[in-house]
């Protein structure tokens, strides 16, 4: 029992990491509490669910999601966040205006879709599992898995070896002396809401895959726990996401393997608080001077 | 349009029967409570249909009675909110609803206090009418039908069952209490108990322990969406056909073949009604379903359905929109519609429960169980 446990663990962590990936990237780097997140998300599976409806095949569904939740997210960080960043406001502005702006959109939706869980059509990627000695994953898990890792990856690169990387530093750093030293801010604020637009829309199709339910605020179900894993892993901090959302899901599949069922949430968030008690900046994360 | 014909004859028969006819008089406005938005909204939707066509059928002959839907969007907040705006704008005389059970448990104390006849078409929890007297429900409670469920899984040899259930919703706790009281009755034995959240997609980890432990059968208390997620999961994880699924009455829904496809099937669950029930009264109202809204009705919209014809026949008798008199018009019942015989017990519950029929889920859709 405990390799299969050890298994879903991984697997489940994989989902929550996917999640993370772009979240840390706004979060952290554009230091904007951005709620729409969960809504970019949604609109992944959903423009997937219509692709592959329209007999487009997995291959063609994930990059058109993942593109147009790039696109969304670039929109809808303009409408809503180039006035906040103008004036200067806190955290806790750019925190109340996505959320309110998650609730009308997620609603939209709901009001023009209807609230039903959808399927992607069985066709698109098996669903059988594959047993090595006893042991079964599906070959959505394993993609969910291989992206994660590999995603992660391709954004540690962007961010610290890329001279955009360079430049999104720079933003984060100081968006003032960024702008003195000829950075286009705006530009690369709309660079970094489309790459993390990309990566919600592309997680989006692969969890409604692997757990074969699409609908409207599949994006909300997922907010909490990618909360959990972006502080745990500290603020921005990519490859933090990644070892943070693999530990919370092993957490707990083992609470409810081998503790009890009920106490899986109880377990996973004492562990945040703890890690919060213990080591505010996260994980992996080094203390950092409070920007005034 | 000859089956229309037979509904429609149906209807007037009863209406004439039921209601005096005082055309001239202002029609008596009654409040129907229940989630429309959210993802629990397919249950509000089919009993706002069930509601709104029985509606149809009571009025055909002058407007007797003026019905306003509030949507609760599956919240104890909503579900109070939806009432007092109901109660307090709308000067409702009576309230339909509302869907959860976890939602009644919450409004009921609302609307007793202010002496409004709330009847719950859906919420099946233990402990319902408790809240008081003005409470009434014609949903037969989980505690009649999941005993029938039982009796039938034992009968195809089953002797050891794990269970699993939604731990944060009233309704699916509560029909996990009576599924381990009917499984201990039946001579079951409980190998072990695993719980989850109703908004969990993840359920890899107590199903691999359950597995583990080979039972017989799996009995599942959840709402049909965390339902069909955790039957997807155990196929993905190799449960197969040895193993007997058992739904409560959250799985009564034709959504769970179609979330859940063929992972479903092989699923039994107990049903106080079917859509394939041969008497007359049931398949007139399956056909003007039908007919209005070009699809099938489920168990919800049945209950809804009759529950409106009850509330009806109660305002005839009350003779005006006083609330206390539809309560005493309630306690009267004696109909018979869809779900069969129907009069409340003392405790204002359903009174009897010899409709239960049980179902298998067999290719995505269900089926009399063999």
């Amino acid at each position: 029992m405990l390799p299969q446990q050890l298994v879903n663990g991984v697997l489940l962590g994989a989902t929550y990491a996917l999640f993370a990936l772009g979240f840390t990237l706004m979060f952290g780097v554009l230091r904007v509490i951005n709620l729409t997140y969960g809504f970019y998300f949604t609109a992944g599976a959903f423009v997937a669910w219509f692709v592959t409806r329209a007999g487009g095949g997995l291959w063609l569904a994930l990059p058109a999601a993942a593109l147009a939740s790039g696109v969304i997210a670039v929109v809808v960080d303009a409408l809503l966040l180039t006035r906040l960043r103008r004036a200067r406001a806190d955290e806790l502005a750019s925190l109340m205006v996505t959320l309110g702006a998650v609730l009308a959109l997620y609603a939209a939706l709901a009001a023009l879709l209807g609230p039903d869980i959808r399927r992607l059509p069985p066709a698109v990627l098996g669903n059988e599992a594959i047993s090595l000695d006893g042991v079964r994953v599906t070959q959505a898990q394993l993609l969910i898995l291989g992206a994660s890792v590999v995603l992660a990856g391709g954004l540690v690169w962007l961010v610290r070896f890329s001279r955009l990387g360079l430049a999104i530093r720079a933003v984060a750093e100081n968006p003032d002396a960024a702008g003195l030293m000829g950075i286009d801010t705006a530009r690369v604020a709309a660079l970094v809401s489309f790459v993390s637009g990309t990566l919600a829309g592309a997680g989006g199709v692969l969890i409604g895959l692997a757990f074969n339910a699409i609908h409207p605020y599949m994006g909300e179900a997922m907010m909490l726990r990618g909360f959990v894993v972006v502080i745990l892993g500290g603020l921005g901090d990519i490859f933090g996401a990644l070892v943070a959302g693999l530990l919370l899901g092993v957490i707990e599949v083992l609470t409810a393997g081998y503790l009890a069922s009920g106490l899986k949430e109880a377990v996973a968030f004492a562990i945040l608080v703890l890690v919060l008690w213990t080591r505010p900046a996260g994980l992996f994360g080094r203390p950092v001077a409070r920007r005034v | 349009m000859r089956r229309r014909d037979v509904t429609r004859a149906l209807a007037a028969l009863t209406v004439a029967a039921a209601l005096p006819a005082r055309a001239q008089d202002a029609p008596v406005r009654v409040g129907l409570v229940a989630i429309l938005s959210g993802p629990n909204a397919a249950y509000g939707t089919a009993i706002r249909a069930g509601v709104e066509l029985a509606l149809d059928q009571v009025n055909t002959k002058g407007k007797r009675i003026a019905l306003t839907v509030a949507d609760s969007g599956g919240t104890k907040d909503g579900a109070i909110n939806a009432a007092r705006i109901l109660i307090g704008r709308d000067k409702v005389a009576a309230i339909i609803g509302p869907t959860l059970s976890n939602e009644m448990f919450a409004m009921g104390p609302v609307t007793n206090g202010r002496g409004i006849p709330t009847i719950g078409t859906s919420t099946t929890a233990n402990g319902i009418t408790d809240i008081g007297p003005f409470i009434f429900r014609t949903a037969l409670p989980e505690a009649d039908v999941i005993p029938v469920t039982m009796k039938k899984a034992v009968s195809r040899g089953v002797k050891t069952i794990a269970l699993m259930y939604a731990n944060d919703d009233a309704f699916s706790k509560s029909g996990f209490e009576v599924m381990q009281s009917a499984a201990t009755a039946a001579g079951l034995k409980i190998l072990t108990t695993e719980s989850f959240g109703s908004k969990d997609t993840d359920f890899s980890a107590q199903l691999t322990k359950i597995k583990a432990l080979k039972p017989d059968a799996v009995g599942i208390s959840a709402l049909v969406e965390p339902v069909s997620g955790v039957l997807l999961q155990a196929r993905q994880l190799g449960f197969g056909t040895e193993t007997l699924f058992i739904g409560g009455n959250g799985s009564n829904s034709p959504k769970l073949g179609q979330i859940a496809g063929a992972a479903a099937d092989g699923l039994i669950v107990g049903s106080p009604w079917f859509i394939g029930k041969p008497d007359p009264a049931n398949q007139a109202f399956v056909a003007a379903f039908r007919a209005k809204y070009n699809r099938d009705p489920d168990q919800f919209a049945a209950q809804a359905y009759d529950t409106l014809f009850i509330l009806a026949a109660a305002i005839a008798h009350a003779g005006n929109a006083d609330p206390e008199r539809i309560r005493n018009g309630l306690l009267r019942t004696d109909y018979t519609g869809v779900m069969g015989p129907f009069r409340f017990d003392a405790k204002r519950n359903p009174a009897s429960a010899e409709g239960v029929v049980v179902l298998e889920m067999h290719g995505g859709t269900f089926r009399i169980a063999p």
